[in-house]
C-alpha cells in the first residue's frame, strides 16, 4: 500500500525517484544478472584501466602529473597492507588490497559522482555497483578465500591450530568468526553505499535544489572512509590469518 | 497484502533503526570526546588522532548500518508477504 503511494509520487519526480530492489534483469545461460550492476561495473574497470594505463605509460625518473598522483596512491596502497600484515609479508597481498580499495572507491564515487538518473532504464536505474548485496557479498567472499589461502598456504595444516590455540573452549566462536567476518563486511558496504543513495534520493525528493548537496558531500566523504575500511579489514583478516603464534 | 503484516512491518523497520541508532550514538560520543582530550593534551598528535578517529566511528556507525539494513529489508524486500 505505502508502495502505491510511491508509485505516485515517482511519477511526478521522476528525476529523483526512491528505487530499491527493481533491476534490470538479463537472463543468462538460466541466471538472471542485474543488468545496471553489470554496465556500471564496467564503466568502473574502464575509467580505472584508462587512468592506471595513461599514468604508467610515459615513466620517467622524475614523476610529474599523472605519474606522480599514481605514485602517491600506490604507496598510500601499500601502507594499509604494510600496516595491517606486517613488514615481513605484506607484499603478495598489495595487488589484492589495492585492487579491492580501488574498485570499490571507484564504485562509490561513480555512482555519487556521475548523474545516472539522466540515463533512463526500462526498469531499475544506474547507480554505484556496490548497492547490490551481491556485488559486496562477492568482494567479502573474495576476503574470506584469501584469508584462509593466506593461512594454508604458509602454515599448511598447521593453520586450524589457531581455532583451539590459547583454549579449546573458544572453538566455536572461532569458526563462528568465519562466519561473521563476511557477513559483517558485506553488510557494512552495502548497507553504507544504500543509506547514502536513499538519503540523498529523499532530500531530493523533497527540496530538489541545493539542500541534497550537504549530504552528497557528506555521502562522497562517507563512502570513501567505506572503502578504506573494507580494504583495512581485509588485510587485517589476512594479517591474523598469517601471524605467527610463539 | 495482509495490512497487519504491513503495518508491523513499518513499526519494526522504524525500530530497527532507532533502536540501533542508541549505542553506537553513546560509543561515538565517547570516541570523540576522548579525541578531543587527546588533542587538547597533545596537539602534535592531531593528525594521527583523527584518523584513528574517523576509523573507529565507521565501525561504529555500522552498528546501525546493520539495523537500516533489517529495516531496508522489511520495508522493500518483505519476506512475509508474498
Amino acid at each position: 500500500m505505502y508502495q502505491n503511494s510511491f508509485n505516485i509520487l515517482q511519477a511526478f519526480y521522476s528525476l529523483s525517484a526512491v528505487e530499491v530492489g527493481k533491476h534490470l534483469y538479463w537472463n543468462i545461460a538460466g541466471f538472471q544478472l542485474h543488468g545496471q550492476v553489470f554496465i556500471v561495473t564496467w564503466i568502473v574497470l574502464a575509467a580505472l584501466l584508462v587512468f592506471t594505463i595513461a599514468g604508467t605509460s610515459n615513466l620517467k625518473q622524475t614523476p610529474q602529473g599523472l605519474q606522480n598522483f599514481m605514485e602517491y596512491a600506490y604507496e598510500f596502497l601499500q601502507d594499509i597492507a604494510k600496516n595491517q600484515i606486517g613488514e615481513h609479508d605484506y607484499r603478495p597481498w598489495v595487488p589484492y588490497i589495492s585492487t579491492v580499495f580501488l574498485f570499490i572507491f571507484t564504485c562509490n564515487w561513480a555512482g555519487a559522482l556521475i548523474p545516472w538518473k539522466l540515463i533512463e532504464l526500462p526498469e531499475g536505474e544506474l547507480a554505484a555497483p556496490t548497492n547490490d548485496i551481491n556485488v559486496t557479498v562477492a568482494l567479502a567472499l573474495l576476503t574470506s578465500l584469501s584469508y584462509f589461502y593466506a593461512g594454508l598456504s604458509k602454515k599448511g595444516l598447521g593453520y586450524f591450530n589457531r581455532y583451539v590455540n590459547p583454549t579449546p573452549i573458544l572453538l566455536p566462536i572461532n569458526i563462528l568468526e568465519d562466519f561473521t567476518k563476511p557477513l559483517s563486511l558485506s553488510f557494512r558496504l552495502f548497507g553504507n553505499i544504500l543509506a547514502d543513495e536513499l538519503v540523498v534520493s529523499v532530500f531530493a525528493l523533497l527540496v530538489p535544489i541545493l539542500i541534497p548537496l550537504p549530504v552528497m558531500t557528506l555521502g562522497l566523504f562517507a563512502s570513501s572512509v567505506q572503502a578504506l575500511i573494507f580494504s583495512t579489514l581485509s588485510a587485517a583478516y589476512i594479517g591474523e590469518a598469517l601471524e605467527d603464534h610463539h | 497484502m495482509n495490512p497487519i503484516v504491513s503495518a508491523a512491518s513499518v513499526v519494526a523497520s522504524g525500530l530497527a533503526v532507532g533502536l540501533a541508532a542508541i549505542g553506537p550514538g553513546i560509543g561515538q560520543g565517547t570516541a570523540a570526546a576522548q579525541a578531543v582530550e587527546g588533542i587538547a593534551r597533545q596537539p602534535e598528535a592531531e593528525g594521527r588522532i583523527r584518523g584513528t578517529l574517523l576509523l573507529s566511528l565507521a565501525f561504529m556507525e555500522s552498528l546501525t548500518i546493520y539495523g537500516l539494513v533489517v529495516s531496508l529489508a522489511l520495508l522493500f524486500a518483505n519476506p512475509f508477504t508474498s
